[in-house]
């Protein structure tokens, strides 16, 4: 406990700032998810350090980052599952490109 | 400086260098390698706060799990991820300023407006924090964790219709 609560909060903001900066500037789907999984982590350390060094008796904290593994799986599973399809019927996974939608 | 500082320090940097690999480079196949570094990292940095569950967790479901999907991913879409092809779109600049921008505020906010002022309770730690954890989850928040498992199951045949072979 040597270490201050607002390093691990800086932390994770440079990993969540990392994570959008991936999300906004990729073109791969794929890489995208990834720059999404990293945010996710960033919560996390939020969570697990918060949970640590204010109310370590109440295991909300936890409990809240066991939820975001949960969620983070099914979206892991269900956007790779997507990618593929998308990969399947138009031969990309460029972002750009899958514009059937657009007005 | 003590001990705790320097290991600190030393995963937080894994953490950042892997992040920073998953958003710079062109080959998609090294960002998810740093990808998996940066789990790692994380991964020790919840070893540093007593959360040794998670830590656990978190190499099992994110270096061993999601990580491998990722990997399954990037190579089934194999032509998109050479290294000529570019992989920045138009945006990339107004992107690095909002998140630059973003991190700034942030980081100026945690660090010299509100640092340290949340009432820090530090000597609480449940004894058996698995068992307390465990606990908590069939008792308090059964709910949410019942939606979860739920969750896990839709997701789990979602993926199976959408990405099969029709």
């Amino acid at each position: 406990m040597d270490v201050p609560l607002s390093w691990y909060l800086l932390v994770a903001a440079a990993l969540f700032c990392m994570g959008l900066y991936g999300v906004l500037s990729r073109r791969n789907a794929v890489a995208i998810l990834m720059g999404v999984e990293l945010m996710l982590n960033a919560v996390n350390i939020n969570l697990v350090t918060f949970w640590r060094y204010v109310a370590p008796e109440a295991m909300a904290g936890q409990v809240f980052a066991v939820l975001v593994y949960t969620v983070a799986a099914a979206e892991a599973a269900v956007g790779l599952a997507l990618f593929i399809a998308i990969y399947r019927s138009r031969d990309t996974v460029v972002v750009e490109d899958i514009d059937l939608m657009k007005g | 400086m003590s001990v705790e500082h320097g290991v600190f320090i030393v995963l937080s940097a894994i953490t950042l260098v892997g992040a920073w690999i998953v958003i710079a480079n062109r080959n998609l196949y090294r960002a998810a390698l740093g990808m998996v570094l940066s789990f790692f990292g994380v991964a020790g940095l919840y070893a540093l706060l007593n959360v040794g569950f998670l830590a656990v967790v978190q190499v099992l479901i994110y270096v061993g799990a999601i990580s491998i999907l990722i990997i399954f991913a990037i190579m089934l879409t194999r032509q998109v991820m050479d290294r000529e092809v570019v992989q920045r779109n138009s945006q990339w600049f107004i992107s690095l300023l909002v998140a630059l921008v973003l991190f700034g505020v942030l980081g100026y906010t945690l660090a010299f407006r509100v640092a340290d002022q949340w009432a820090v309770g530090g000597s609480g730690l449940p004894e058996k924090p698995i068992e307390a954890l465990g606990e908590a989850l069939v008792t308090t928040y059964a709910l949410p964790f019942e939606v979860a498992s739920v969750l896990l199951l839709v997701a789990l045949v979602g993926a199976i219709v959408i990405a099969r072979e029709k």
